[in-house]
């Protein structure tokens, strides 16, 4: 990791935005209103992974799969997993993508939010609980929505040169 | 977004080097998931997170908390008025009730004294407060303000005012994690306390539903029935309220008897529970729980209700 050399990239501001994303995971949010809660982790990993691949990939991602385990209190590395093989897949087309106009951004980000949900649903019925309530794959829609406002609401902590 | 115009490394990620860290994270997330699934072995790195994480769990429902906390005391008089003369009567009912308990448990510890057996009943217990945080939406979990630092055990049974609640799943030394009784993943052995039949209460993913899918169909269970717990596999004191039959459909085309039941506790209103310690002389062996689940249900091809999670090992207290 080569951090603070070239650019100069706030470690503080990543973390706040991390534990700012977890936070939203877990923050109370009225029963009706539960099931449309975005996938705001999953959101910071792949705005990270396209903003600065190289210090906040895959290992960023790994990381913040393993937190949010941790917080959600559920199987340990499941989205450690998933976040880390999205990530992958947003580093290596990450030229393409940010060429792409927003639209179609969008559609990227809820292909490779779909991929991370589905993941999750093996694992699940892997791991003997399969959670096969429709309502799981509603977060997937809603966050790829919040795609354009993520993006310009986190371009205030791009890194400066 | 940046640009990188200086950077001298290539400008196109990927390659070996990308595709070898996709394989060696990925590998490590599967390692730790295998673990973790398999023996628990892995509750130093859940705690260690656990603890990080609980200052932001606790900060997030802090407000929520806090606006419940002003508007009690903002409570209109006609209401405090209103609950003062519910609590009374109460008191007044609960007090006649407690006349008729204290002799009947005089006379339980005599006719346990005769049989030699030594009573089960809860010995000592401690409120925990139920953190207002949103975990895993499709279970039935929910985090407690206390943790091992407060004596808390993996295993360990909770029960609110009204019936068992569920027991502990994972002990940090701060937070601890409760599993309802209505988890998909959680079966609580029970007894139907009017005919002694005894049985097993699967959750069902919903809240206020329990499901007995191990009832033959010869069974005497009828609808409003008080399933208690049984004290098989020893998580649970015996004898304490679980749920309400609500539907019993006998349907003669099945061997088993589909049976419905409501829990008592409030599970999604409690704002803290009661986590007990009893005295647990007589412990079954700990797979009791596990193998009668099949013993009762022998044409039964669905997946195994108890695993890990159902009986964990109750000697596990400090």
């Amino acid at each position: 990791m080569m951090l603070g050399t070239r650019v100069n990239f706030g470690w503080g501001r990543v973390v706040v935005i991390t534990v700012l994303a977890l936070a939203a995971t877990v923050v109370p949010l009225p029963e009706p209103v539960e099931p449309f809660r975005p996938n705001f982790v999953a959101l910071t990993v792949l705005w990270f992974c396209l903003l600065s691949p190289r210090l906040l990939g895959l290992s960023y991602a790994w990381i913040a799969g393993l937190a949010l385990d941790g917080f959600a209190g559920v199987l340990l590395g499941q989205h450690a997993l998933t976040l880390t093989v999205i990530a992958y897949v947003a580093c290596k087309l990450r030229l393409q993508i940010r060429a792409f106009p927003p639209l179609q951004q969008s559609a990227v980000i809820l292909a490779l939010l779909w991929l991370n949900e589905f993941l999750l649903f093996w694992i699940d019925g892997i791991a003997g609980h399969a959670i096969t309530d429709w309502r799981r794959w509603i977060p997937v829609p809603v966050s790829a929505a919040l795609w354009p406002l993520v993006t310009v609401l986190y371009a205030r902590f791009a890194p400066r040169r | 977004m940046s640009s990188h115009d200086s950077d001298p490394r290539p400008l196109l990620l990927g390659g070996p080097a990308l595709g070898l860290r996709l394989l060696v994270f990925a590998a490590m997330a599967a390692g730790l998931m295998v673990a973790d699934h398999r023996d628990h072995h892995l509750s130093a790195i859940r705690d260690g997170i656990a603890t990080l994480a609980y200052p932001v769990q606790w900060a997030v429902q802090a407000p929520v908390q806090a606006w419940s906390a002003v508007r009690e005391s903002f409570a209109t008089r006609t209401r405090v008025e209103a609950e003062n003369v519910r609590l009374a009567s109460d008191n007044l009912v609960l007090r006649l009730k407690l006349l008729r308990y204290e002799s009947l448990e005089q006379e339980n510890q005599r006719l346990r004294a005769v049989r030699e057996s030594s009573p089960r009943a809860v010995q000592r217990s401690l409120v925990a407060e139920i953190l207002r945080v949103d975990l895993d939406p499709y279970r039935q979990r929910v985090l407690v303000n206390k943790g091992t630092l407060a004596g808390v055990f993996r295993g360990q049974a909770a029960i609110d005012a009204d019936g068992i609640y569920g027991q502990v799943t994972r002990a940090g030394p701060l937070s601890g994690e409760v599993i309802l009784i209505t988890d998909p993943e959680h079966a609580i052995p029970v007894q139907v306390n009017r005919t002694g039949v005894r049985s097993i209460a699967l959750g069902t993913g919903r809240a206020g539903l329990l499901s007995l899918p191990y009832l033959p169909q010869n069974t005497d269970v009828i609808v409003g029935d008080l399933l208690v717990s049984s004290g098989l596999g020893g998580v649970y004191p015996p004898g304490y309220p679980v749920a309400k039959v609500t539907a019993v459909v006998r349907d003669p085309g099945q061997p088993l008897l589909a049976v419905e039941a409501a829990p008592l506790a409030g599970l999604d209103r409690d704002p803290e529970v009661l986590l007990v310690w009893f005295d647990n002389a007589i412990v079954e062996p700990e797979p009791e729980a596990v193998a009668e689940a099949p013993a009762q249900a022998p044409a039964q091809p669905g997946p195994q209700p108890a695993d890990a999670v159902a009986t964990p090992a109750p000697g596990e207290t400090p």
